[in-house]
């Protein structure tokens, strides 16, 4: 496992019984929850709520417990994102090199807000603070691939790659 | 013969172009029938040089960077592979390059040379001498050579780590844990990141020594999840160590046992404190603990706990080849060895900087930083992450040391100094730290949670010229609020930030509001 493609991987459609495996696979690790639902999250694009009692279940907890570690965590998806992800770094090493503009420039680009995914589901942007990059800022990653020292003239590029 | 190429997979390279600069190599090379092998190093980590390409020639290594894909067919057309002088890429041997010949790298020492994903290269590079060395020592004698050595924890509140491994060692248990603390939160550090991407048999090397130290047997790393490529990284490096005997039922035949797993973040700033960490990795919410019991006594499922920062793990190998003496020799006063610094943000020589305690926050920005990126005036500088103070040009004479800078009302945190030029509104940097800390919040004290939300108001309308000195007193009593009613350091060193911003740049939260500037255009 490893959860890594996390929150880029396209989204698939939920299926129940591949959901239970994943599940029953991984419950044995030691503080089974976050690899557990890292792994539906990586598999599904997002994490279905009808999870919820099936891993409670499996795990021995609590439905409220399950849910509140769902929703304590940024990475875990309530519903997919779009086609694309655009994740924005907004912490203090990226502001310091226009990080601001370049924030805004991309929401004014494609006309939603951070958080948002366009009405054509092609674009998800979302806010991430630091991805370590902070001698090469602003950065972002797009589709989990990063980029550093972009310009909003660099971004409307690589927009215009996803596009085509 | 076959021509050896370093070219880093270190992600502020692959940010830069590093995959697609490898990429041409190969493709230039079956072009001309080159017999080229291309190794993924970690950075060197000077980043203004990335993609920082190397080849092997019988006078050693040789860099050229930054190189863009377009560089690599008249690389390869001239006479780069016997090290050509005359390309305008050329940078000479990397270890001539003045910004890492006057470093001091004792963790970093292997960064960028070798082969992350080659145990025989670690080995061959001093790797493991470390750990055999410990094989050999009684647990406490262990833990006095990293007391004697002066290591304080590098994750941000300096805690002696020596002191804090003879706790571990002296709680009687069944089982005991070491936790690596991987999820390096704060906006201008990298040097974990760069360790585990760039030589992770160190970090699993550290651990090792760690478990024997206190008679653990199981270790966890927790990465956030920002960091894939250190997982994938620390992954391959944990496989190869069990399958040579490093980790497992028998480490390096000492009988003793110590096995490794990894575990990723999800996004949460807090689950770099300490308690909330261990939380996450339990499965749960990441709630930070009421102190006591400290972890070293109750820590990962109620179990004695070794949690440190991977810079500390990392220093260790060190200390157990080459002496407590010779690490403490570096540095001065109580801060003691040396400190990966790491320059970002608006500076022209953005990278890491390893060196003894001692230097000052000019030195390390003018000397190697080269001043800032944009050429405009410097104007402030945040040292220590998002909770660290906000520093005027007046203070950059202070050194970088704990002490010096706790006495400047700062912190030097986990290394990270982030520079910003003239175009920097001071009171927007306060109002994000109040927005960060309401965003980042576990949500278990209330002057953190509500408090951080008042404060990104009350700031609002400072800037708005609204009842400006009334809020201005609201926000200094909101900040002592959240100084003494708050758990952990996000809701008690949130007002760092803001007030040393108050404090050094006053004309910033003076000027007229957005609304009376459009008015005068
Ligand atoms: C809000 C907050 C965030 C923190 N983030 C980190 C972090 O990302 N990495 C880290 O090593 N320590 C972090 N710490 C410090 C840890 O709580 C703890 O002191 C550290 O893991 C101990 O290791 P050390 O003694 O080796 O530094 C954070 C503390 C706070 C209050
Ligand atoms: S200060 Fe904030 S983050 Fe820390 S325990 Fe309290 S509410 Fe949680």
């Amino acid at each position: 496992m490893s959860g890594l493609a996390a929150a880029n991987s396209p989204a698939r459609s939920w299926d129940n019984d591949a959901a239970l495996s994943i599940v029953q696979e991984k419950k044995s690790l030691d503080g089974a929850l976050m690899p557990i639902l890292h792994a539906l999250n990586d598999k599904f694009g997002y994490v279905d709520a009808s999870v919820v009692p099936v891993i409670a279940e499996e795990l021995n907890l609590s439905r409220a417990e399950v849910h509140g570690v769902l929703t304590f965590y940024h990475d875990f998806r309530k519903e997919p994102a779009g086609r694309h992800v655009i994740k924005i770094c907004r912490a203090e090493a990226c502001q310091s090199m226009a990080g601001r503009d370049l924030e805004e420039h991309v929401k004014r680009h494609l006309r939603i807000g951070m958080g948002e995914t366009t009405p054509d589901k092609h674009f998800t942007v979302e806010a991430v603070y630091c991805l370590g990059l902070c001698a090469c800022s602003p950065a972002m990653s797009i589709d989990g691939k990063l980029h550093g020292r972009v310009t909003p003239q660099r971004f409307d590029a690589l927009m215009a790659e996803k596009r085509s | 013969m076959s021509t050896v190429l370093y070219i880093p997979g270190d992600s502020a390279a692959l940010a830069l172009g590093a995959d697609e600069v490898a990429h041409a190599l190969k493709v230039e090379a079956l072009a001309r029938k080159l017999d080229l092998t291309i190794i993924r190093n970690g950075s060197r980590g000077l980043f203004w040089l990335e993609p920082m390409l190397e080849v092997v020639t019988p006078a050693g290594r040789i860099a050229y960077g930054p190189v863009t894909p377009g560089d690599v067919p008249g690389l390869l057309a001239d006479n780069f592979l016997h090290g050509d002088k005359n390309h305008p890429l050329y940078l000479g041997k990397p270890e001539e390059i003045p910004y890492l010949k006057n470093q001091e790298r004792l963790t970093f020492a292997r960064c960028g040379i070798i082969d992350p994903t080659d145990i025989e290269d670690y080995i061959a590079h001093d790797g493991y001498r470390g750990l055999k060395n410990a094989t050999g020592m009684q647990g406490a004698d262990i833990v006095d050579a990293v007391t004697e050595s002066g290591l304080r924890g590098r994750g941000g509140a300096s805690f002696p780590t020596g002191i804090k491994w003879k706790t571990v060692l002296g709680c009687e248990s069944d089982q005991k844990y070491i936790v690596c603390n991987a999820d390096e939160g704060d906006s201008g550090t990298f040097a974990d990141r760069m360790i585990m991407e760039g030589d992770p048999f160190l970090l699993v090397d550290g651990m090792t020594i760690a478990g024997l130290a206190v008679g653990a047997t199981k270790g966890f790393i927790y990465i956030r999840s920002e960091y894939p490529d250190a997982y994938r990284l620390m992954e391959q490096a944990i496989v190869s160590a069990n399958r040579k005997g490093y980790l497992g039922p028998n480490v390096m035949g000492s009988g003793k046992a110590f096995d490794l797993e990894l575990r990723l973040g999800a996004g949460a700033y807090i689950c770099g404190e300490e308690t909330s960490l261990l939380e996450s990795l339990e499965g749960k919410r990441g709630m930070v603990r009421a102190k006591p019991p400290l972890p070293a006594i109750k820590g990962l499922f109620g179990k004695p706990t070794v949690i440190n920062n991977v810079l500390s793990f990392v220093a260790v190998p060190t200390i157990l080849d080459k002496g407590a003496a010779f690490y403490k020799d570096f540095g001065l006063g109580r801060s003691r060895g040396t400190m990966p610094l790491q320059l970002a943000g608006n500076i022209r020589h953005g990278g890491l900087v390893e060196k003894a305690f001692g230097i000052t926050l000019r030195q390390v920005i003018e000397e190697f930083g080269g001043g800032t990126a944009s050429g405009k005036p410097l104007r402030a500088v945040q040292v220590g992450g998002p909770l660290g103070a906000y520093f005027p040009d007046a203070l950059l004479d202070t050194p970088l040391d704990y002490e010096a800078m706790a006495a400047a009302k700062g912190m030097l945190g986990h290394g990270g100094i982030v520079v910003f030029d003239d175009s920097v509104d001071l009171s927007l940097q306060a109002r994000f730290a109040m927005e960060f800390c309401a965003i980042e919040s576990c949500g278990k004290c209330t002057p953190c949670r509500i408090g951080s939300t008042r404060g990104v108001e009350v700031i609002d309308r400072i800037r708005n010229d609204e009842n400006r000195q009334k809020n201005i007193e609201l926000l200094a009593d909101l900040c002592d609020t959240m100084l003494d009613g708050s758990l952990c350091a996000l809701g008690g060193l949130t007002p760092f930030p803001v007030q040393s911003a108050i404090r050094h740049f006053p004309e910033d939260f003076n000027r007229p509001s957005a609304a009376k500037r459009a008015a005068a255009e």
